[in-house]
């Protein structure tokens, strides 16, 4: 360890929001810089470029630390491959940081609210190395638990008060029993890291950034259950996550820690990952196995429950990659340690992937209980532009939009359902006033129905029948009675669909309805979009009062529609108009409508 | 379909590849959709022959493979260009401008969702969400992501491809 600490390290982001901001360009230069200025020559000390998983501000990337030995890391936003000379000159070499690329103070502020542990690793480990992951308590998790009976791994996981993090929140602990009590050789557990949701990623940065972490957790459960293979269920949308999960588990089989007697502890694990193919249905545990299987992935009712009739017939436990990742915790640092965080109803902390119109988007991780407002307001510093909050939408497809009366709601199982939405998988996305609510529904709906295996009626032909009313609407064909007919089809649907994915589908309509009713309203009696979001019922215009003449309309105008000198209001040519929002939306003085 | 995908589907696909894949997953549990898989990697999308092959020897029934080739997003049954643009329309890049950047790519390339430039260069393709949300709006070209875009951004994106032939 003593020699791990004299380094000087260059932790860089490497994760796909990183790579995507130029991150290996930004590698390159640092090692192309090291070798010219003659760095370890001049300070004496071996220089490292560590790859590190993503550290959850993904709108600042590319991200670099530079940690001195023996001195408190110093965090780089926006670095460019230009600005590495100067960082390694002045920072490395000469020891005084340049402070005007510093991160700013919402760095701190953005981390300070957090609580990171599943996220501990990320961002300060090379992801790929099994080295750093033992150096940070890797695997001791599961020696701990070989130490105790299956049965009291499960009492252990059960007294955490784990649930499930993949929506639906069950705990955990009792999910494992089931499965073991299911008499049987062959058992199956499966990790879910389908992670279909459109707005959540926080799956996609625990294989990037910890995927050892996530093969201790599933040794854990696997040793528990007492099963001897294992799969991960990958969406194939996620290149990188998938080259790196493989690469670990390829380590583990090279060091014993996977397959015949794992690491020694008496116990065997085979682990396959399974590359899904693009369906948001596969992530309904039924179309998943089926899925693996070889099927289409369509859903079958339940019971039996995979518990019970799994994979291939057999006893099969499925859980989500952030709940596998908890359980590693739970054991290095035991379950009255962790159900000592979070509230009443929800342990430990929860990950949230915040996106949308706010201004440090990205990945948070916070105690249960954390208010909204806290993570929108204290975390990720509020609203983009200056613009007024409108909703915030949780819990993707499945879950609803909640409107600032609902903002003191805790981030919780309970109260999150209480308020009109689920936790589901966790991603926020935050919406501004420019958002149009029956937009989003409508968003939603086409996805959903888009997405449905097709199996049940209700899902299959009730969604679509919901679509065409949202389209119309928005479109400003919207007819009275509309409003009442969605709210029958919506609750028919939930009540009488095959699986989760139709069950939860009519919600964002619903709580869409329940608190922005009255833009349906406007949109249905007066034929306008009170956010301007409709495209059909658009027409632009500069609003002269409102106007500062700061000329940046005209820059994102892509069909130069709009006449602007200097000192000059701004002029929309109605007929060039393609009514494509980019200057609405760029406008920070909401000066056009 | 177009002119040019016309023409590659009337050639005689060479199976030799096909074949050497399907030797690893006879016999195995759940081999259809990683068979599948690797061919559509192998000929960059699955060719009418190769599913008939892969039926006899994985002895399923032609209609299920076609069943799960038209159930699951990801697999194609048109050859595709050299460049695949996926527009993501994920939440976040919904609320930030998706639809946009979706046309700008029309307006350029001419192709919309799974289509692909006569020219075989391009293939659109709108995809749910590929997980780089916090930087929305996102496209994926090929395996590179491209983030915070803006119109005129795409612009750049697709003029550098174009360049590189």
């Amino acid at each position: 360890m003593a020699e791990q600490a004299e380094k000087i390290k260059v932790l860089i982001c490497q994760g796909t929001g990183g790579l995507a901001s130029g991150a290996a360009a930004v590698a390159d230069a640092f090692e192309a810089e090291f070798a010219k200025q003659g760095v370890e020559a001049k300070v004496g000390k071996r220089c490292e470029v560590v790859g590190t998983g993503c550290r959850g501000l993904c709108a600042n990337d590319v991200l670099v630390d530079i940690v001195m030995p023996g001195a408190e890391g110093v965090t780089y936003d926006f670095v460019t491959p230009e600005l590495v000379p100067q960082i390694v000159a002045e920072h490395v070499i000469a020891n005084s940081p340049v402070e005007k690329s510093v991160a700013g103070p919402y760095y701190a502020s953005f981390l300070e609210k957090q609580q990171r542990i599943i996220f501990s690793r990320c961002g300060t480990i090379n992801a790929e190395s099994l080295d750093d992951f033992i150096a940070h308590r890797g695997f001791t998790g599961i020696r701990k638990a070989v130490t105790m009976a299956p049965s009291e791994v499960i009492e252990e996981v059960k007294r955490s008060g784990l649930r499930g993090r993949g929506g639906g929140g069950f705990p955990t602990g009792v999910k494992w029993s089931f499965c073991k009590a299911t008499p049987g050789e062959e058992k199956y557990l499966i990790c879910n890291a389908d992670e279909g949701d459109p707005g959540a990623f926080m799956d996609r940065s625990v294989l990037e950034g910890d995927p050892y972490g996530l093969i201790e957790g599933m040794m854990i459960g696997a040793y528990a259950i007492g099963c001897k293979f294992a799969y991960v269920y990958v969406r194939a949308e996620y290149p990188l996550a998938i080259k790196r999960l493989q690469m670990a588990i390829d380590t583990c089989y090279e060091k014993g820690y996977l397959g015949k007697n794992c690491m020694g502890l008496g116990f065997d694990l085979d682990m396959r990952i399974k590359a899904g193919a693009g369906a948001f249905v596969c992530g309904e545990e039924t179309a998943l196995m089926a899925s693996i299987e070889g099927h289409r992935g369509m859903s079958r009712p339940r019971p039996p429950f995979p518990a019970v009739k799994g994979l291939w017939g057999k006893p099969t436990n499925i859980n989500n990659v952030e709940t596998f990742a908890n359980v590693s915790y739970i054991f290095y640092n035991g379950a009255d340690w962790y159900s000592s965080i979070g509230t009443e109803g929800t342990k430990g902390t929860k990950i949230f992937a915040l996106t949308g119109k706010v201004k440090h988007t990205g990945l948070v991780e916070v105690p249960a209980g954390t208010t909204m407002k806290q993570v929108i307001y204290d975390v990720c510093g509020g609203i983009l532009n200056n613009r007024k909050f409108k909703a915030v939408q949780a819990g993707g497809p499945s879950g609803g939009c909640l409107p600032t009366e609902a903002l003191g709601a805790e981030v919780d199982y309970d109260s999150l359902i209480k308020a009109g939405a689920m936790m589901g998988s966790g991603g926020l996305v935050v919406m501004d006033e420019t958002t149009c609510m029956v937009d989003i529904a409508r968003f939603f709906l086409n996805f959903t129905r888009a997405e449905s295996c097709g199996k049940c009626i209700p899902c299959r032909i009730g969604l679509k029948i919901m679509l065409e009313i949202l389209e119309r609407i928005t479109q400003g064909r919207g007819r009275e009675g509309d409003l009442e007919l969605l709210e029958d089809m919506a609750y028919d649907i939930k009540k009488s669909s095959l699986c989760g994915l139709g069950q939860t589908a009519p919600n964002p309509v619903l709580s869409t309805l329940r608190y922005f009713r009255n833009e349906y309203e406007t949109h249905i009696r007066d034929k306008e979009c009170p956010s301007h979001s409709c495209r059909h019922l658009l027409h632009f215009r500069v609003v002269e009062e409102k106007c500062k003449k700061c000329g940046v309309c005209p820059k994102v105008c892509p069909v130069n529609a709009i006449r602007w000198e200097k000192g000059q209001a701004a002029y929309i040519d109605a007929d060039k108009c393609t009514e494509c929002t980019s200057c609405y939306d760029a406008c920070r003085f909401m000066a056009i409508e | 379909m177009t002119e040019a995908a016309e023409q590659v589907k009337e050639q005689v696909v060479d199976l030799t590849g096909a074949n050497a894949i399907l030797d690893k997953y006879v016999d195995m549990h759940g081999a259809l959709m990683p068979a599948l898989q690797e061919i559509q990697e192998f000929y960059g999308y699955i060719p009418e022959p190769t599913v008939h092959l892969t039926a006899e020897r994985l002895n399923v029934y032609s209609s299920q493979i076609y069943g799960v080739l038209t159930f699951y997003a990801q697999f194609h049954l048109q050859p595709r260009g050299k460049y695949i643009i996926r527009v993501c329309m994920g939440t976040a890049c919904h609320v930030k401008g998706a639809a946009r950047i979706a046309d700008t790519v029309k307006d350029r390339l001419g192709v919309v969702h799974a289509e692909t430039t006569e020219d075989l260069k391009f293939t659109a393709e709108y995809v749910a969400c590929i997980g780089a949300c916090g930087m929305a709006p996102v496209i994926m070209v090929n395996d590179a992501t491209y983030g915070s875009l803006t119109v005129q951004k795409v612009d750049e994106v697709i003029e550098k491809y174009q360049a590189m032939g």
